[in-house]
């Protein structure tokens, strides 16, 4: 069948034989390799992306039932070649290691942050608990999300 | 803090400066390419068949069933290997198929190339695989009464004839650790045209993948080229081969690129893990508190193959008094075939296990002898001018061990907690516990670990800096696996010159030589110091033949006249400065393990506090305070990141990561079951640096980044302890540990 979404604004179309992923098609079919595959279980968060609206690990969702539908990946946060503050603060602040876990943090942060301006500490950590982080133990990440707190109650 | 530069000491950017990574960009916007997003023109896919058996014959294997399914171009096994059969970084001991013996979970029995991904997984199943069942050997000391020792090493100095008044003997267990790089392995391998092939895949080392492969290919060493990728984590995971002679193999066979790309569970089986231990122990020590002896025997859980296993249980046997004085050491440490999955490198290689073995005993006996436990590491303490209790070297370099106990016990304990948030008790928003149920426990613990490479083992990086019209090219071997060593080796040459756009080529096997293995909290002052000394070259060059005596981005100084720009002196002619830097050497063991092993050490101290809910069995650990001795922080923004990464490791193993390995058969492998630390998990961590400048590390900076792991655990553990009262004498600590 065929799928069709509108990613980050564009209309894009894949051929789908085998009952698959967004994850997959997001990164097989239309070469958006910013979505990172890394458990396959919903498990990680590395591969979370806007669905309508609503943060999703997309190997959770089957590929034709995002037919028709926008969906936002990492690589539409930034905009007419803007950094996302979040993404600029976590270069700023030691978030970013390795960086495989990233594009799951910037989608699901810029997700809480547009939810929730001013989320609290807890608030911070429950949000982002989906999202695994091997290399940072995660401080860089909320001292990321910390600074921008900061920067609107000014 | 003050950058000790001499020419360069305004530049931006330069050394002690938090400088962001110069790949955070494409690293934040999904831009940057790891192996899992490597693509080549006419590329097949590979797949593996793996034994889903621990220990067992092949009675039967028939490939035809594979080849004969439309689209798939070839399927290897072990007859079909071309040159040599075994692999191995150490000991060449793993067949690169299985040899018609499966010795652990997970091995390869054949590998299949196809024109899709599900073609290849297809055929990998449809290949014909019959096993006679063996009795899987997975128990450590079984395997020491059968012989199956990869490697004894050993510490033995003093008189067995001594003992002290107060005598500790208890047995400790870790359990497997899995390095969880959230990237799994991937990579690509392309033939080049003429009989050779360009590999891309995970990991920490190209040049000694590169021999291995060479041999393993039938190659020679021109013909195969090893290029670092994108890597998702390594923490050792990456040390050894994985999917690489396998892609090889297969792009030699059909002439086309061959991809491969893991899941997760797959991963769990491809990688070697962190060795499961049992080590007993003995300590003794007199009425005043001073440690008279340890007796160890450590049983490390090499699995199916050595790895490195045998550098391993080295540093196990090393570290295994601690940062202690003790006139008579006799320890035992064993290496140890078995049928678990190869276990190898893990941040921290060995110091770990016996880390927390050895931590643990320091409590035992300071409450033997009711002294503070504090108190009795601190007079115990070794520092420069001591001797390692292990080895009998003389420590010459700082070594603030007495400084890292002291800043951690100086730090402010956080307030008795009152909230009733659910997030912040035992338990989270599975809402088990009240607040009233929970016990507080404060731990200390101390980490110790040699850096660099030890025991003679001929240790050294190279680099080489070109000077281009903007400014500088840096190349070299060694890999950049997140921990920001990109970032610190431009600081370095920034400071060393002046010029400030640097930037850092990771150049593949064939264009400059090995930085030796990116592990063992090595590459700051290994690689950091061929950077140092080639830029010295360069620059002392450029004074030279422009007779200039400063140097910045604009170009070549003579007093306030500008003799040179950059692009001028790029048009004279090429300037480039190359530089295989040694570190000082180390000796190799006499019988008795003694000598100088180690180059040099470093030492840690972990604060844990924990609220404990002792009915079910559940920590959180509220607040970890740390002291850590870096040398000389390049990027303090990093040596942060990376002591609380690498605290939270050693929280993993503390309270929840555990590979469950029955029989030989690995339950877990993926991260439903495999547990790792979340964002709710990770507490507070507050780090003091401890800045004595190493002699021999780019302006005085140490390696440190594997000690966070070490000294993490046991200080968690020893939280637990103070609020339960319990022994916990195994990590990880499990609810029924603490609540049965």
């Amino acid at each position: 069948m065929n799928v069709r979404l509108i990613v980050n604004g564009e209309v894009l179309n894949a051929e789908v034989t085998t009952p698959i992923s967004l994850l997959k098609v997001l990164r097989d079919e239309l070469h958006l390799l910013g979505t990172k595959d890394a458990c396959e279980q919903g498990e990680c968060g590395s591969c979370s992306v806007l669905l309508d609206g609503d943060l999703v690990c997309s190997c959770l969702v089957m590929a034709a039932d995002a037919h028709d539908l926008p969906v936002t990946t990492v690589e539409g946060i930034a905009s007419d070649g803007e950094l996302h503050p979040l993404q600029q603060a976590l270069i700023d602040h030691g978030g970013v290691q390795c960086g495989f876990c990233t594009p799951g943090f910037v989608v699901a942060g810029a997700d809480l942050l547009e939810r929730n301006p001013s989320p609290t500490s807890g608030e911070i950590r429950e949000a982002l608990s989906g999202n695994l982080c091997r290399c940072t133990g995660y401080g860089g990440i909320e001292r990321a999300i910390q600074s921008l707190i900061e920067v609107e109650e000014r | 803090m003050t950058a000790r530069t001499q020419t360069g000491s305004k530049v931006r950017k330069g050394v002690g400066e938090s400088v962001p990574r110069p790949d955070g960009i494409p690293k934040v916007t999904g831009h940057f390419a790891y192996a899992s997003d490597l693509y080549a023109q006419d590329m097949l896919w590979g797949a593996a068949r793996r034994a889903p058996v621990a220990h067992a014959g092949v009675t039967h294997l028939d490939v035809a069933p594979a080849l004969a399914m439309a689209g798939v171009h070839a399927v290897l096994t072990y007859d079909d290997l071309p040159a040599k059969r075994f692999q191995g970084q150490i000991i060449t001991d793993q067949p690169v198929l299985a040899d018609g013996t499966i010795r652990y979970w997970g091995e390869v029995v054949a590998i299949v190339a196809a024109d899709d991904p599900t073609t290849a997984a297809e055929a990998a199943q449809a290949i014909e695989v019959a096993y006679e069942p063996l009795d899987p050997l997975t128990d450590v000391d079984e395997a020491l009464a059968r012989d199956e020792v990869l490697r004894k090493a050993v510490s033995y100095r003093g008189d067995r004839e001594v003992h002290g008044e107060v005598v500790v003997e208890a047995t400790y267990e870790t359990a497997t650790q899995d390095q969880a790089p959230l990237g799994n392995e991937a990579g690509i391998a392309v033939p080049d045209g003429a009989g050779g092939v360009d590999v891309y895949g995970p990991t920490q080392w190209t040049h000694v993948d590169h021999e291995q492969l060479v041999d393993c290919l039938g190659l020679r060493p021109e013909e195969v080229r090893v290029h670092p990728t994108g890597l998702g984590g390594a923490f050792g995971a990456r040390e050894d081969l994985s999917l690489q002679t396998h892609l090889c193999l297969l792009a030699l066979r059909t002439g086309r690129p061959v991809r491969m790309v893991f899941g997760r569970e797959e991963s769990f089986a491809a990688h070697v893990k962190r060795h499961a231990a049992r080590m007993y122990y003995r300590h003794e020590a007199d009425r005043a508190g001073n440690l008279i002896r340890v007796d160890a025997k450590l049983l490390l859980d090499g699995g199916a193959y050595s790895m490195t296993s045998p550098a391993v249980v080295a540093n196990a046997v090393g570290f295994a008094v601690g940062p202690y004085r003790c006139p008579n050491v006799f320890v035992d440490g064993y290496a140890l075939r078995t049928n678990n999955p190869p276990s190898g490198a893990m941040r921290g290689f060995g110091a770990v296990q016996t880390g927390f073995a050895v931590e643990s005993q320091m409590d035992r006996v300071a409450a033997e002898l009711g002294m503070d436990p504090l108190e009795f590491r601190l007079k115990n303490a070794i520092g420069p001018g001591d001797v390692l209790a292990t080895t009998g070297q003389l420590i010459t370099e700082p070594l603030p061990t007495r400084e890292v106990i002291e800043s951690v016990r100086a730090m402010p304990l956080p307030d008795d907690e009152t909230s009733t948030d659910a997030r912040e008790l035992p338990g989270g928003t599975g809402l088990t516990t009240p607040r009233s149920a929970v016990v507080r426990g404060v731990g200390y613990a101390v980490g110790f670990k040699n850096l660099a490479f030890s025991e003679g083992f001929d240790d050294y990086a190279e680099a080489r800096i070109t000077l281009t019209p903007v400014g500088l090219d840096i190349h070299t071997a060694a890999i950049e696996v997140g921990q920001g060593m990109v970032t610190v080796l431009e600081q370095i040459a920034r400071s060393v010159t002046g010029i400030e756009d640097v930037r850092v080529i990771f150049d593949d096997t064939s264009q400059i030589g090995s930085a030796g293995s990116t592990s063992a909290s090595r590459q700051t002052q290994m690689s950091g110091g061929a950077v140092l000394k080639a830029a010295e070259k360069l620059r002392d060059e450029l004074f030279e033949y422009f007779g200039a005596d400063a140097l910045s981005s604009e170009g070549m100084w003579r007093g306030s006249q500008l003799v040179a720009s950059l692009p001028e002196a790029c048009l004279d002619r090429d300037f480039s400065a190359h530089v295989r830097h040694r570190h000082q050497g180390s000796e190799e063991p006499d019988e008795n393990g003694q000598g100088n092993l180690h180059v040099d050490f470093a030492v840690s101290a972990h604060r844990a506090v924990v609220d404990v809910d002792p009915v079910l069995g559940l920590v959180r650990v509220v607040k970890i305070d740390t002291a850590q001795d870096v040398g000389f922080a390049l990027n303090p923004m990093s040596v942060i990141g990376q002591i609380e990464g690498g605290t939270m490791q050693g929280i993993g193993l503390a309270v929840m990561e555990e590979l469950i390995v029955d029989h030989g058969i690995v339950r877990n492998p993926n991260f439903t079951d495999y547990l790792l630390p979340t964002f709710l998990d990770a507490p507070p961590i507050e780090a003091v640096l401890i800045e004595q400048p190493s002699s021999w590390g780019p302006f005085g900076a140490k390696g440190f980044a594997e000690l966070p792991t070490i000294s993490s655990t046991p200080a968690v553990v020893a939280a637990i302890r103070n609020a339960t009262g319990k022994a916990l004498t195994r990590v990880p600590v499990r609810p029924e540990d603490i609540a049965l």
